[in-house]
């Protein structure tokens, strides 16, 4: 192993989980910090830590210079980013190079060339992923644009361009809908955006988010099989799945050489997730995006393959050729993986950072709990909400749920913090749940419609 | 003549506009009314209302724009 010392440009729960892991592998640690996280169970884990900055994580964990000053003095060798932050900045993974250290992820310009929406699309297309059927461009001619929309199939998303995150969308479900939408859609793009640019999409409803995991040293490139991440709020993940109930094997077979098709295509150097669209009607997937860093979900991978991928990805970087090989790679059982967050589900997920007053941690078989707390602990308000992941494993799917209410059952953190606990063990109960016949847009009106069944967590009514 | 002080129910950081390039919600000496929003507080990168409590002239804030906040520090005084 080259890398000797590992500095962690991050916090919380990843960085305890990438010292846990740099430590099994007989890498020292450096634990950059905040003013705010000097107390934090990274800090206290970590052989050093060095104080970057003030709270806001602008001032700190985003300051390049900060993180590596921090390299220099404390002479480290080689930086993990984690997840957020600056993991998918390209500019610092070329300074982090440029400074003579070594980036744990990828290179800048495969950063670069996959965090663009059109060239990731662009070179998914020549990799030969299905990509979502659109206009592949701006639409001109209204006309033409029917015709165009025609030979998608409806319905279509018409989208503006200006757009984004959501807004100057409109879904034409068939010819007539789509010619009184189309002109409408470009006179308020226009208005609100001042620019009238149109493209078309289709739309595929009730899809699933299904990503693959794939792992490759530039040479070597392989998949550690899909994560089903459709149950999301706001279009963040709360429940993950290894593997996903939808799939056939045959499906399965398919949307991961196309995940390692597309690893290939760039020389793909580290861990990264190539993320899909799911349509359980028709059995078809979609390349929407990929990410080239650790996910937060990587655990339930882990759980159903015995593999640990951030020891791989620190091999990778330190310049040793993948440790697996792929037909070593067999999932066993199923894992399933909740995001503890400081937030009351009953009251409209409002933040609760405050003090663990106590801490029971779900233990016995199939349950590992990744997090970032310790009794006493005071939870910053400046900083994402998420406390830990409680993943658990099973033979079936079905066990694995019976298992997650188990393990929600022994969680404790006091009664000064509210979490979203009392979420998991609603939705481990409801019958679409248990099913796993659910999409990307099947948890908001769920929480609408059952919000009353969750306890508020200070005692007054939903 | 009451006062009534306006704390924070929860930490974070505190914001008297709704975004950098826009104007103060309320400044000293403006008149305000129950339920007038006064300021944000983001708190895991969530933004939630300060509304005031009271009816009366706002007073000095005792916070700077952008100062991290502790829940149940004061604010800013409502004159009534």
């Amino acid at each position: 192993m080259t890398i000797k010392k590992l500095l962690i440009a991050n916090r919380g729960e990843i960085a305890v989980r990438i010292i846990r892991a740099a430590r099994e592998l007989g890498i020292r640690t450096v634990q950059v910090h905040s003013t705010a996280d000097a107390g934090s169970l990274a800090v206290q884990m970590a052989d050093e830590a060095v104080e970057i900055g003030p709270p806001s994580a602008a001032k700190s964990y985003l300051n390049i210079d900060a993180v590596l000053q921090a390299a220099r003095e404390s002479g480290a060798d080689a930086i993990h980013p984690g997840y957020g932050f600056l993991a998918e900045n390209a500019d610092f993974a070329d300074a982090v190079a440029a400074a003579g250290l070594i980036f744990v992820g990828p290179d800048g310009d495969t950063i670069r060339r996959m965090g663009d929406k059109t060239a990731a699309i662009a070179t998914a297309q020549a990799a030969g992923v299905p990509t979502i059927p659109g206009s592949g461009g701006l639409i001109g001619d209204l006309g033409e644009a029917a015709e165009i929309a025609a030979g998608i199939g409806f319905p279509v998303m018409i989208k503006a361009t200006a757009g984004g995150g959501g807004r100057g969308i409109r879904i034409a479900h068939d010819a007539a809908e789509f010619a009184a939408l189309a002109p409408q859609a470009e006179r308020e793009a226009k208005a609100a955006f001042g620019d009238g640019g149109l493209y078309l999409e289709k739309m595929i409803a009730k899809a699933r988010h299904i990503e693959v995991q794939i792992l490759g040293d530039g040479e070597t490139f392989l998949h550690c099989y899909e994560r089903e991440c459709s149950l999301q709020r706001q279009r963040q993940k709360v429940w993950e799945e290894a593997p996903s109930a939808a799939l056939s094997p045959h499906v399965r077979a398919d949307l991961c050489a196309s995940a390692v098709a597309l690893a290939a295509a760039v020389g793909y150097r580290g861990a990264g997730t190539v993320e899909y669209l799911y349509d359980d009607e028709t059995g078809a997937f979609f390349f929407i995006e990929m990410n080239t860093r650790i996910q937060v979900e990587h655990p339930v991978t882990e759980a159903v393959l015995g593999i640990d991928l951030l020891a791989e990805m620190i091999k990778v970087a330190g310049g040793e050729p993948l440790s697996l090989r792929q037909e070593d790679l067999v999932i066993r059982g199923h894992a399933i993986e909740v995001r503890i967050n400081a937030e009351d589900p009953a009251n409209g997920f409002m933040p609760s950072p405050g003090t663990v007053s106590e801490l029971h941690i779900p233990g016995g078989p199939g349950v590992r709990f990744d997090h970032m707390l310790f009794a006493g602990y005071q939870i910053p308000p400046f900083y994402d909400s998420l406390l830990g992941k409680l993943v658990v494993t099973a033979e079936t799917r079905e066990k694995a749920i019976i298992r997650l209410r188990r393990a929600l059952g022994e969680l404790s953190l006091g009664d000064q913090v509210k979490t979203t606990a009392p979420l998991f063990d609603a939705l481990a109960r409801d019958d679409d749940v248990l099913a796993g016949a659910f999409h990307t847009k099947w948890l908001e009106p769920w929480l609408e419609a059952n919000c009353h069944t969750l306890t508020r967590q200070d005692g007054e009514a939903c | 003549m009451s006062t009534c002080e306006i704390r924070a129910k929860i930490p974070g950081v505190f914001y008297r506009k709704p975004a950098p390039d826009q104007p103060n919600y309320k400044n000293p000496g403006d008149p305000v009314v129950e339920g007038d929003v006064l300021g944000l507080i983001e708190v895991m990168k969530s933004f939630q209302e300060v509304t005031c409590e009271a009816t009366g002239t706002l007073g000095e804030f005792q916070v700077e724009d952008a100062e991290a906040i502790m829940a149940g520090q004061v604010l800013v005084v409502v004159e009534g």
